[in-house]
């Protein structure tokens, strides 16, 4: 990976010519027997996988309308096909949102369709070979599931949900992926992403508490397995020591200091985050968010707040109520027993930026602003968050929201071109189940639709930070800016700002 | 001849019926597990009924996405919706006020859809990224489409044909009162493609008609906070 570099600015942002096969060798790791094992799939590519592939598929098919209307539905108009930023930044058609589907969609015909059954070669149908198994590893280890190309669909095809069912083929055969297999082992058996045990977490909270009252003489907790709290935080694990992350951490404590809450984190169940549904796996996904559930009814608290994380906002905000009874208006056992613990006069579960935004609204916080006059900020939605979710009342919440607060705390704030920003914003490159080092040369390709509206405000209106609420968009965006002569540091969260501008007081 | 077109319509219109008939009712039992509206997505169902006819009737997230490709598909599809409600003509007796009212309307919506369609499979041939993805069957329909286009302006344009008596033929489809069809050769073209086109219709892309209706990205409200959503096999899972 020594030759990773980063592809050059587009003059103007024309739509890139094609190179086939640009990508073809590219895939991550596969996981190794041991991983796979643990969360429930094959060890190794099995001998039956073709009929087991087949059969899978069909498994789908009748679990999953999304998947069925979006296999059937296609036109090949062509609208996504310059849409994804996987395509503009390798150039690879495969790439292409609709050439992407159809790497399934070819295979789906040929077996469960009558044309591709009696006329293969007139509607693109093909017979799964090995060659097209591995053509499925690859290029569906290409997509960061951040639904761009869904937006801009005549019928809505999200190709995340066609990557999601090639996923969950690819491991019910023995053919996972490494990085994303070995996170979710590691969340069952640690309770984090990170694996980071119960007491090296104690001393991390206990080592912020000690940095905080030395930056700012006040004594800030970062309670943790603290029955009878009224709020329970869940952050992504990265929060936890990761640079930016930690910053937006310290700024959650500071908030809920400024609020009076009675708050805990929970080391049963330390993250956000929820690659069930990188991988497509519903039971996994379900398992994950159990796991909250459990820690939520262990301690006893009424209300449920998520950190900066994108695709743990999407699964909390638009999943959990259905996985786990994290919500509102259940009729069924499971669900009742957790909501009539929650307090119904909130949200449930809540956006840490909603319940800062909130307070802000109450007048509860006290901010100077200057502490951030060194900053020109703009600020990059995150696919998940923009896509999959919403803040607040409004549809649209989740855009106002985070740059209301932005504007709240800090003077200098500027938007990216239109068309890169809310919901047509760029994935950062590293979504998905990317975030992995074997995807490197991936991942700053990928990066090169945002980087390009980065370049544009820095060049012209001195942006140096760009604010975020998503921890794979910190970890991606610090480890490709340098590819692009930017600062690592210039990228950080929305609560690493708030934390900077918040005015505190000792509580007695 | 005229036996011969009399089944074929009897069987193009099974096979449409029962075929999209059966699409849709598959569509329909396969279960959404998920809360999955693009967002930002309208949080009542009163909102999904808009976003749907903005989908439905001004092709929205096209217009969007490519501009080329939403003035050709609209002109083709609008052309198209306006040339089959011109054709009621033909299938009602006596012919509905408005039916008679727009028949000047279709004729000019016939050049629209063949101009879409031309500029459509334009495309396929001069936009790299569009090739790169017709299959053989994309070219097929387009060339179903325009033949049925230019078989049909030519009927009204060039070799006229007894338009009483092909009414009195589909009359008699429909009553079961099995009249002669004109000897035209154009005329069959025009026929025989157009059952072509009933025929392929539910096995094939066309299902994009039906099946934007059913796409979860669209057709959900976002309101998975308020009320909880769960398919039958998830709940399942929690007994």
């Amino acid at each position: 990976m020594a030759d990773v570099t980063a592809p050059p600015y587009r003059v103007i942002p024309i739509i890139p010519v094609l190179k086939p096969g640009a990508m073809e060798q590219t895939h991550p790791y596969v996981a190794n027997e041991k991983i796979q094992e643990a969360i429930g799939f094959p060890g190794q590519l099995v001998e039956d996988w073709h009929d087991r592939a087949i059969a899978k598929m069909g498994e789908l098919l009748k679990k999953y309308r999304s998947l069925k209307v979006y296999l059937d539905a296609c036109v090949h108009c062509g609208a996504c096909t310059d849409k994804c930023h996987y395509f503009i930044g390798t150039q690879d058609p495969k790439n292409m949102p609709v050439a992407r589907q159809d790497l399934l969609r070819s295979v789906y015909r040929r077996y469960f369709t009558l044309a591709g059954k009696l006329f293969p070669k007139l509607v693109g149908a093909r017979d799964l070979t090995r060659e097209v198994l591995d053509e499925w590893y690859s290029y569906y280890h290409q997509c960061s599931e951040c639904r761009r190309c869904s937006v801009f669909c005549p019928y809505g095809i999200d190709t995340a949900e066609i990557t999601m069912a090639a996923r969950e083929i690819l491991d019910s055969i023995g053919y996972g992926q490494k990085y994303s297999n070995e996170i979710i082992g590691k969340v069952h058996k640690i309770g984090n992403n990170l694996g980071l045990p119960g007491p090296a977490l104690e001393d991390t909270l206990l080592g912020l508490e000690e940095d905080v009252k030395e930056a700012t003489g006040v004594d800030v907790r970062f309670p943790l397995d603290e029955k009878g709290a009224e709020i329970l935080l869940v952050t992504p694990s990265a929060d936890f020591f990761a640079e930016p992350h930690i910053d937006s951490l310290i700024g959650y404590a500071k908030v809920f200091h400024a609020a009076g809450a009675s708050w805990t984190l929970s080391s049963m169940s330390s993250e956000a985050a929820n690659f069930g549904m990188f991988i497509g796996n519903y039971e996994q996904m379900r398992k994950i968010a159990l796991r909250i559930r459990q820690a939520a009814l262990d301690l006893g608290v009424k209300r449920i707040v998520v950190g900066e994380c994108g695709h743990a906002w999407r699964v909390a905000y638009s999943f959990w109520n259905t996985l786990s009874g994290v919500g509102a208006g259940a009729n069924d056992p499971f669900a009742i027993q957790l909501q009539s613990q929650l307090d119904q006069r909130y949200k449930q579960p809540m956006h840490i930026c909603e319940y800062t935004w909130d307070l802000i609204q109450q007048d509860k916080l006290k901010f100077d602003k200057s502490a951030n006059d060194k900053y020109v900020i703009t600020f990059h939605d995150s696919c998940n968050v923009a896509r999959g979710s919403r803040m607040g009342d409004e549809p649209g919440g989740q855009f106002e929201i985070p740059r209301n607060i932005i504007k709240a705390v800090a003077n200098n704030f500027v938007e990216m071109r239109d068309g890169t920003t809310r919901e047509q914003t760029f994935c950062c490159g590293g979504g998905g189940g990317l975030l992995t080092d074997d995807l490197l040369d991936l991942r700053v390709k990928g990066a090169l639709p945002r980087m390009e509206a980065l370049k544009e405000v820095a060049d012209e209106q001195g942006v140096n930070f760009m604010a975020t609420i998503c921890a794979i968009c910190k970890a991606q965006f610090t480890k490709v800016l340098p590819y692009y002569q930017f600062e690592r540091s210039m990228v950080g969260g929305v609560h690493q700002l708030v934390s900077n501008a918040i005015i505190l007081e000792n509580r007695q | 001849m005229s036996i011969l077109f009399t089944l074929l319509f009897y069987l193009a219109f099974l096979v449409i019926a029962l075929g999209v008939g059966y699409k849709i009712f598959d569509f329909a039992r396969t279960p959404a597990p998920l809360k999955i509206p693009t967002t930002p997505a309208p949080v009542t169902t009163g909102g999904v009924v808009l976003r749907m006819m903005r989908e439905v009737f001004l092709f929205e997230s096209l217009f969007k996405s490519n501009l080329w490709i939403w003035i050709f598909g609209a002109l083709f599809h609008f052309g198209l919706v306006l040339v089959l409600l011109r054709h009621l003509r033909y299938f009602t007796e006596p012919v509905w006020t408005w039916v008679g009212l727009i028949q000047p309307f279709g004729i000019y919506a016939g050049f629209a859809m063949a101009a879409g369609l031309a500029g459509l499979w334009a495309r396929r041939f001069l936009v790299e990224r569009i090739r790169y993805i017709s299959t053989p069957s994309d070219h097929l329909m387009l060339a179903l489409l325009l033949g049925i286009a230019f078989s049909g302006l030519s009927l009204k344009f060039l070799a006229h044909t007894d338009i009483v008596a092909v009414k009195a033929f589909f009359l008699g489809l429909m009553r079961f009162d099995w009249q002669p069809l004109p000897e035209s050769g154009l005329l069959y073209v025009h026929l025989g493609l157009v059952a072509t086109l009933m025929i392929v219709f539910p096995f094939s892309k066309l299902l994009h008609a039906p099946g934007v209706f059913f796409s979860p990205s669209r057709n959900q409200a976002d309101n998975p906070r308020e009320k909880r959503h769960i398919s039958p096999w998830a709940a399942e899972m929690e007994k």
